[in-house]
C-alpha cells in the first residue's frame, strides 16, 4: 500500500497522519516531504510516527522529517514533544549516539590556498584526529577527569587548552547541558568514554574541508560570516562508546521502569518513563552528560583541525580567522519551551537524526545570530553537497523548531558493498576533485554517496517547506573518514 | 527496513555458524548452533565479523564475562553488549567464545570465556564500528538446534 493513500495532504511537503491510522494515537503524526518522495516512504517509518504519538503527554504533532527513515522505536528524522507535567522521557527518543552532531568552521582560506596541498592536509587531519575501529584518543585522562568532562563539556576542553574562550559562544548549549549529572553515568560508560575521547570513530563519522560553492541568502549568510570561495571545515562526530553505553544502560532501565509505572507503549524500543520518575530523571542527567562528551570531543578535534591547518599552511589559526560558525546536536533530548495553544509551555522535545532550528528572536540563540535565527548545518555523503541553513519562525510553529539532519542511508552497508568498489568509489571521487583518506576501503564502498537518499532534496522540502531557509551550499574537496 | 529476497530477515542456510541480513542503515545477523550455548557462541563470532577478520585473529588475550538476565532475549543483548564493552575498554578483537548458560531463579545466567587479541591496524582488516547492540528484532528461537537474531547499531 502506497503511503500517499493513507496519509492526507496539508499543503505542499507537509502530510497528516489522522490519529485513525493507529489505535491509542494521541496527536496526529506530520510528515514533511515532497509528492515524489511520498512514493518512497517505508511504511515501517510511518507505524513509527504513529507509535510516537501513542505515548503519555505528546504535545502537537508526532513528527517526520524530510530525512524521514526506519529506525529503533523513534524514526530517523523524528520528533516528538513531551508534557513537562504529564509527559513521558525515552532513550528510544534520542538513540544511541547521544548527541552525535556537526560542528562547522569558517576559515579565510580560498580554493586556490588549499588545493595543492589538499593531499598533504587530509594526510595530516587523518594523522592529527584518531579514527576507525578501536581508536584512541592521544590524551590520557586522569581518574575522575571523566566525571569533569561529563559535567563541563566543551567548557572543560577548553579550560585544558583545547579551543578559544569564544568557541563556547557557537556551540548549541554553548557546549554545556546544564542538567549534567556524572554520578547517573555507569562505570561502564565512563570507562568506555576514558580512552575514547578525542577521537572521531567511524561508520559515516568524518572530518571535511569544503568551499563555500553558492549563497542562497546574502543577509544571513553574511551574519554568519560566510563568504562564497572560501574554504570552511566540517566536523561529524559523537558521544562514542560513553554515549552508546548511556543509552545501551538506560534502555534496560525503562525496559523495567515503564511496566513498574504502567505506561502503555506499542513497541519495547519506545520504553519510557514519567518525566517526574527517578528513571526518567537519572537518564536525562546522564543523557545530558553524554551530550556535554560529545561536546568536549568535537571540541578537542576542532583543536587538532586548527593545528593540521597551521602544521600545513605556516599560519596561525587566528590569522587565518578559523571561528565556528554553529555546532548543532543530532541526536538529544532538551528541556524547552514553546508555544502550544498560545501558551508558554515547558516540555522534553527529543530530536532523533533531526536538527534544532530555533527561529529569529530565541535567547538560545548566541546574540550575533539571533535576529536571523540560528545556523542549521546539513552533511551530505562524501561526494555530495552540505548546507547551512537557518532556523525560522514556522519551525517553531510547526516542528518544535526542528529540521532534518542528513541525507539518510537508502542502501544498506552491504548492499552497498555489493554495488560499489570502495577503490572505484575513491577514483571517481578524485575525478570530481574530491581527495579521501580512510581506515579501509570497504568503508568507503559503505559510505559511497549513491547509498544515500539526495541531500539536496533534503534540503530543498525543507526549504520549501519553510521549517528552516537555504544559506549556503558547500561542496567537499577533501575527506577524511574513519 | 530492506527485504530483499536473497538476503532476508529470515534465515536460510543453517550450515553457517551465521549470517547477515541487510538493515538500511545498520546490519543483522542470524547465528545458528546445535545448543543454545552455541548459538550465542557463534552471535559474538558473527559481531566481530561486523569490525573485522575474525579468521585473522590470533587468540592470545583471555577474558571472562558473566551476566544474568530476565530471558534469554535479554540474555543476548547483555552477553552481545558486554563483549562489546570489553573491546571497547581492552583494544582487543574476539574470535574465541567459549559460553555455559544456566537457569537461575529469575531467569538465566551466562559465564563465558573470550579470547582475542589486541587490535593492529597493520594486521587486522578496519571494518565498522559497532555502536551498539539493539533490541530490534531480537529473537531467540529453538528450531533444528538453536538460532538467534540481532541487529547492530552501526
Amino acid at each position: 500500500m502506497s503511503m500517499e493513500e493513507v496519509l492526507t495532504k496539508v499543503r505542499d511537503c507537509v502530510w497528516e497522519v489522522p490519529t485513525s491510522y493507529k489505535k491509542g494515537m494521541r496527536v496526529p503524526g506530520r510528515i514533511f516531504l515532497g509528492d515524489a518522495a511520498i512514493k518512497d516512504l517505508e511504511s515501517g517509518a510511518v507505524d513509527q510516527v504513529a507509535n510516537v504519538a501513542c505515548l503519555p503527554g505528546i504535545q502537537k504533532f508526532s513528527i517526520g522529517l524530510p530525512d524521514i527513515h526506519f529506525g529503533y522505536g523513534f524514526s530517523i528524522g523524528g520528533v516528538g514533544a513531551f508534557s513537562a507535567r504529564t509527559g513521558i522521557i525515552s532513550p528510544g527518543g534520542v538513540g544511541f549516539d547521544i548527541n552525535c552532531g556537526v560542528r562547522m568552521l569558517r576559515t579565510n582560506l580560498t580554493e586556490e590556498d588549499v588545493r595543492p596541498k589538499m593531499k598533504e592536509l587530509i594526510g595530516t587531519l587523518f594523522k592529527n584526529v584518531p579514527s576507525g575501529v578501536g581508536s584512541k584518543g592521544k590524551l590520557r585522562l586522569q581518574e575522575g577527569q571523566i566525571n569533569d568532562v561529563l559535567n563541563n563539556g566543551a567548557e572543560w576542553a577548553v579550560e585544558n587548552g583545547y579551543g578559544w574562550d569564544n568557541d563556547l559562544e557557537y556551540l548549541e548549549e554553548n557546549g554545556k547541558m546544564e542538567d549534567a549529572n556524572s554520578d547517573k553515568v555507569s562505570e561502564k560508560a565512563k570507562k568506555r568514554g576514558i580512552p575514547q575521547l578525542g577521537s572521531l570513530g567511524s561508520g559515516n563519522h568524518f572530518l571535511e574541508v569544503q568551499k563555500v560553492e553558492e549563497i542562497f541568502d546574502d543577509n544571513v549568510a553574511k551574519t554568519f560570516g560566510i563568504k562564497p570561495g572560501e574554504i570552511t571545515v566540517l566536523i561529524h562526530s559523537g558521544s562514542r562508546g560513553c554515549g552508546h553505553q548511556v543509552c545501551s544502560d538506560y534502555l534496560r532501565t525503562m525496559d523495567k521502569a515503564y511496566k513498574r509505572h504502567k505506561v502503555n507503549i506499542p513497541d519495547r524500543q519506545l520504553a519510557c518513563a514519567p518525566v517526574d520518575s527517578d528513571e526518567a530523571r537519572d537518564y536525562f542527567q546522564a543523557m545530558s552528560a553524554a551530550a556535554n562528551y560529545a561536546w568536549a570531543n568535537r571540541q578537542m578535534i576542532l583543536h587538532w583541525v586548527r593545528e593540521s591547518f597551521e602544521q600545513i599552511f605556516h599560519k596561525s589559526a587566528e590569522d587565518m580567522e578559523m571561528n565556528i560558525v554553529y555546532d548543532v546536536a543530532h541526536n538529544i533530548a532538551k528541556k524547552e519551551v514553546h508555544e502550544i495553544k498560545g501558551r508558554d509551555t515547558e516540555v522534553y522535545v527529543h530530536r532523533k537524526g533531526a536538527t534544532r532550528a530555533f527561529g529569529p528572536g530565541r535567547k538560545e540563540i548566541p546574540a550575533a545570530y539571533r535576529k536571523v535565527g540560528q545556523p542549521v548545518i546539513i552533511p551530505g555523503t562524501m561526494g555530495t553537497a552540505s548546507y547551512l541553513l537557518h532556523g525560522t519562525q514556522a519551525a517553531m510553529e510547526e516542528t518544535f523548531g526542528s529540521t532534518a539532519h542528513g541525507a539518510g542511508r537508502k542502501m544498506s552497508r552491504a548492499g552497498a558493498k555489493r554495488e560499489f568498489k570502495g577503490e572505484e568509489v575513491q577514483k571517481y571521487l578524485a575525478s570530481k576533485g574530491i581527495i579521501i583518506k580512510a581506515t579501509s576501503m570497504p568503508i568507503v564502498a559503505e559510505e559511497a554517496p549513491g547509498a544515500y537518499k539526495d541531500v539536496d532534496d533534503v534540503v530543498k522540502t525543507a526549504h520549501d517547506a519553510g521549517i528552516s531557509r537555504l544559506v549556503a551550499k558547500m561542496v567537499p574537496l577533501g575527506v577524511a573518514k574513519g | 527496513m530492506q527485504k530483499k529476497k536473497q538476503n532476508s530477515i529470515y534465515p536460510s542456510k543453517k550450515d553457517l555458524k551465521f549470517e547477515f541480513f541487510d538493515v538500511t542503515a545498520d546490519t543483522g545477523f542470524w547465528a545458528y548452533g546445535s545448543t543454545l550455548e552455541e548459538s550465542f557462541e557463534n552471535a559474538g563470532l558473527a559481531m566481530f565479523e561486523v569490525m573485522t577478520d575474525t579468521n585473522r585473529i590470533t587468540p592470545q588475550d583471555k577474558k571472562y564475562v558473566n551476566v544474568e538476565s530476565e530471558d534469554l532475549v535479554s540474555l543476548l543483548y547483555d552477553w552481545l553488549e558486554e563483549l562489546l564493552f570489553l573491546h571497547d575498554v581492552e583494544f582487543i578483537v574476539f574470535s574465541k567464545f567459549k559460553v555455559e548458560i544456566n537457569k537461575v531463579n529469575n531467569g538465566y545466567s551466562l559465564k563465558g570465556i573470550i579470547i582475542g587479541e589486541k587490535i593492529d591496524k597493520n594486521r587486522h582488516e578496519q571494518r565498522s564500528e559497532v555502536k551498539a547492540v539493539t533490541f530490534h528484532l531480537m529473537e531467540v528461537k529453538e528450531e533444528n538446534g538453536y538460532m538467534v537474531r540481532a541487529i547492530l547499531d552501526l
